[in-house]
């Protein structure tokens, strides 16, 4: 579904990505792990083509878009959910989602506000509220909504549980399920390891911008010192 | 007065309102979403009555004939507005913002020569509107028909774009691209076609605020810099990006003017008021007042990221005192082997570099742009030749007092501009230069009006024109010189910081604002130096001086050079005058010329000249390396 091989990006003469390396098939659940500023975002960001990759291929659903502008990447079915969340503050719940929205694919899960809303109840409740009016929480859930209007084949998620309660990061890992059953690829960006192991398939590490494990989330899991040298703070 | 020719002033206030709302809500809109300000939005309104002119005469003088002109006219500018987009601004949405300045004010002279080209310079007067020519009785005044409509045209045009951007989905993606761009393109959104549609819809509300104006108001080629004038103030007032503001801010620039008119003169306690002179000043005067007690306009919010015009500068480098040296015994030797043409150009150049350089300093170094800097060009000269004139100076004393008088209407001026930054802070400059502008244009008594003072010559022992040369090239070099010591002083040094981060600045003690207040009185008294040098060289000055287009010409010099570098400005003054006197001598389309070239410029080396010149010789150097 996603392949990245050896792609680098810079901002400005800093090397951010170093040749990184990964895919997700379809259907899967990735997770990408690293501590702050190990350059997930920025991986993220780079498929997206927000930040141009200065050299390496990214492909998707058989399409080259390491060279594609990121309006042409969406509608490709890639959907990119920020981890600053970026909702339009001024627009109301509905309006966010109608920016969103996309005509529908092929062979892909269609989305429409009432079904965002059943997987995302909370929203359902405030249809009209504006996106700067709403908590932590909910925003994070809207802007999900919003990236699903899309409906995207595959989309990347940049640390969905972030500044949430526990019981609404339990909430959100359900939600990640329902995608993963609808057929959607995932590709999450997690410093929150327990989170991941809820909803992942496999996982990669990535540190100073290089990829240093890639495997399946019970390797992981039976590997202390992996974790210990890479994860923990 | 009486109440009866109060409420006729009203009704023509309001009805003049209509338009000018029409193109503050396109510029707004246009703004709100490239974050481009668009100096051509006055064009495309004078493109509006020009075409609405044409089209009534091929459609004939019918009310279907009107009308279709009149729809027909808003989409033809409408088009313009989206083939400016798609054909200039489009690529080059990444340069630095003064940059996309600069190819808007290329547009305006592409389009004034166009225009000429079309339609001559007469006045066109177009008709009455066929079927609405009568008038109705109010009061027992007459006020006509079409007056009505106009007013009811404002409100009309406010409820048909608040249901747009409020009830469609292109007014969402409108709203969200106001916010973030980037997002709405991630989200699988075509920004270039939005940004046309945005463009399309800005135009076309200017083209339709001309169109509608053609039975009061003679198409001329004038209105493109007045208007964008009126435009700027009235989304400053109402603030930027409120659709409503700009509604009400209109209202109350429209009705202001009319009363202005309408009082005429007025004698209190034996002081005669000409309110009707006021008429220019007026909407400046409610502009200054409502920034400096509300600084983001009546209904305008705090923008959320507040970001003065411009990107982060690279750091200054000073010239290399050899290649200075060099450059100052080329300039010594000029008369010897030049003829006389050639002197006084380069007279005109020095002058110009001054003003080019004292106006970089300011919106460069200081980060603080000025729309206006002919203030104190103009008032530098005005000065002059007053103290010299009408003092009885002798020129010398007057030429060194006058940057003097320059400075010290930058010190009063610049009090209030401090205080705000960004485009609203270009716009209070764009006020101060327009009140000047028309202080000097009407106070004929003083200052000749309109046709200005003539017999302004220096002593006899500059009379020669060689003589004057030199004097000019030490004054002005040695202003451009005091500049460029400044900017590697501590001063220079806290100014640059300020403008980097104003936040890391005021922590570390740096008052900015004093500062900037300063710097601002040292540029304005420098700027006067040029102007009062400029005055003597030619004999006489007129009010275009202090005008708009002067300021304008100012920041195409800088703009050109690139702000990046120090002598930018300069290179941009010699190669700025050098055209326009080179291409004047040849056609009447020099403005036209110039402004394709500055396009071609602006497309080929978005870092400016000399920047794009140092780009060129850097990779050339790597390649060799
Ligand atoms: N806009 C930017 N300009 C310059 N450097 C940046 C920018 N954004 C991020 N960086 C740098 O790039 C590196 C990688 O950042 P990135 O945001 O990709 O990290 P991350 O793995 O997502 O971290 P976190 O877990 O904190 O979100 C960091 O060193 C960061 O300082
Ligand atoms: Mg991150």
């Amino acid at each position: 579904m996603l392949t990245v091989s050896n792609l680098h990006a810079y901002y400005g003469r800093a090397h951010i990505l170093d040749g990184i390396s990964f895919e997700a098939k379809a259907g899967e659940v990735v997770a990408l792990l690293g501590r702050n500023g190990a350059g997930k975002s920025t991986a993220m960001k780079a498929i997206m083509g927000l930040v141009p990759p200065a050299r390496g291929e990214v492909s998707f659903a058989g399409t080259r878009i390491d060279r594609l502008p990121p309006y042409r990447i969406a509608r490709l079915g890639l959907g990119y959910v920020p981890e600053e969340r970026r909702i339009f503050t001024e627009l109301s719940v509905m309006e966010n989602l109608e920016v969103g929205r996309q005509a529908a694919r092929d062979g892909v899960p269609g989305w429409s506000e009432d079904k965002l809303f059943t997987l995302f109840p909370n929203l359902a409740a405030m249809r009209d509220r504006p996106g700067g009016r709403m908590s932590g929480g909910e925003q994070q859930m809207l802007t999900i909504a919003r990236t699903l209007m899309g409906n995207p084949r595959c989309v990347l998620l940049d640390e969905p549980s972030e500044g949430l309660a526990p019981i609404i990061v339990e909430q959100m890992a359900r939600s990640i399920q329902t995608l993963k059953g609808e057929g959607l690829s995932v590709l999450l960006c997690e410093q929150n390891l327990h989170f991941s192991q809820a909803v992942a398939d496999r996982a990669y590490i990535i540190e100073k911008g290089q990829i240093r494990f890639g495997g399946s989330m019970a390797e992981l899991a039976a590997d202390a010192s992996l974790r210990e040298q890479y994860l923990s703070v | 007065m009486t109440f009866a020719s109060i409420l006729i002033q009203l009704l023509n206030g309001l009805a003049a309102a209509s338009s000018l709302f029409l193109v503050s809500a396109g510029l707004s809109l246009i703004f709100g979403v490239t974050r481009i300000v668009n100096f051509a939005h006055g064009s495309l309104y004078m493109l509006g009555l020009y075409a609405a002119y044409s089209l009534i005469e091929l459609l004939g003088r019918t009310p279907l004939g009107f009308w279709s002109a009149v729809v027909l006219a808003s989409i033809a500018v409408g088009l313009v507005g989206a083939a400016i987009e798609v054909v200039v601004l489009r690529r080059i949405y990444r340069a630095p913002e003064l940059f996309q300045l600069l190819a808007t004010f290329a547009v305006v002279l592409v389009i004034k020569d166009a225009a000429l080209f079309a339609w001559g310079a007469e006045d066109l007067v177009g008709p009455r509107a066929p079927g609405l020519g009568e008038a109705v009785q109010i009061m027992g005044k007459r006020i006509p028909v079409y007056d009505l409509l106009l007013i009811a045209a404002g409100p009309l045009v406010l409820g048909i774009m608040w249901l747009l951007l409020a009830r469609t989905r292109w007014g969402a993606l409108v709203r969200a691209a106001t916010q973030d761009r980037e997002m709405v393109g991630a989200l699988g959104v075509d920004q270039a076609k939005l940004f046309t549609s945005v463009f399309f819809v800005g135009a076309l509300l200017a083209g339709l605020g001309g169109a509608l104006q053609i039975p009061r108001e003679p198409a001329n080629l004038d209105l493109d810099l007045s208007v964008i004038a009126d435009a700027f103030v009235v989304t400053v007032v109402g603030g930027l990006g409120s659709l409503g503001g700009a509604f009400l801010a209109a209202i109350l620039i429209g009705v202001a003017k009319a009363f202005c008119i309408g009082i005429g003169t007025v004698h209190v306690f034996g002081f005669e008021i000409i309110f009707s002179k006021l008429v220019m000043v007026v909407e400046f005067v409610i502009m200054g007042v409502v920034l400096v007690l509300r600084p983001y306009g009546l209904l305008g919010k705090k923008p959320a990221l507040q970001r003065a015009i411009g990107d982060i500068l690279p750091p200054l480098t000073s010239p290399r005192w050899q290649v200075a040296v060099a450059w100052i015994v080329l300039f010594l030797l000029i008369p010897l082997f030049a003829d006389r043409y050639v002197v006084v150009l380069m007279t005109d150049i020095a002058c110009f570099a001054l003003f080019a350089a004292s106006l970089h300093f300011i919106m460069g170094p200081a980060g603080m742009v000025s729309f206006g800097h002919a203030a104190y060009f103009g008032l530098g000269a005005y000065a002059a030749a007053l103290l010299f004139k009408r003092a009885g100076l002798p020129m010398e004393a007057a030429l060194l007092l006058a940057p003097f008088c320059a400075g010290l209407f930058a010190l009063v001026y610049g009090w209030f501009c401090v205080r705000l930054s960004g485009v609203y802070l270009a716009m209070l400059t764009l006020a101060f230069a327009q009140i000047s502008w028309s202080v000097v244009f009407q106070w004929d008594a003083l200052t000749g009006g309109s046709n200005g003072l003539v017999g302004i010559w220096p002593s006899a022992w500059l009379a020669g024109k060689s003589a004057y040369y030199y004097m000019t090239l030490a004054l002005c070099g040695a202003g451009i010189a005091l500049l460029w010591r400044v900017l590697f002083s501590p001063f220079g040094y806290a100014l640059r910081a300020g403008r980097d981060s104003p936040l890391r600045a005021e922590a570390i003690g740096i008052d900015l604002r004093s500062f900037q207040w300063a710097a601002f009185a040292l540029v304005g008294g420098l700027a006067g130096l040029a102007g009062a040098v400029f005055a003597f060289s030619k004999g006489s000055i007129s009010p275009s001086a202090v005008s708009i287009a002067q300021s304008t010409d100012g920041l195409v010099m800088v703009l050109l050079g690139g702000v990046e570098t120090l002598t930018g400005p300069v290179v941009g003054a010699a190669i700025f005058t050098w055209l326009r006197d080179e291409v004047a001598r040849r056609t009447e389309f020099w403005r036209a010329v110039l402004g394709l070239t500055i396009l071609a410029i602006v497309l080929l080396f978005p870092q400016g000249l000399v920047g794009g010149l140092k780009a060129l010789a850097n990779r050339w150097r790597e390649a060799r390396a």
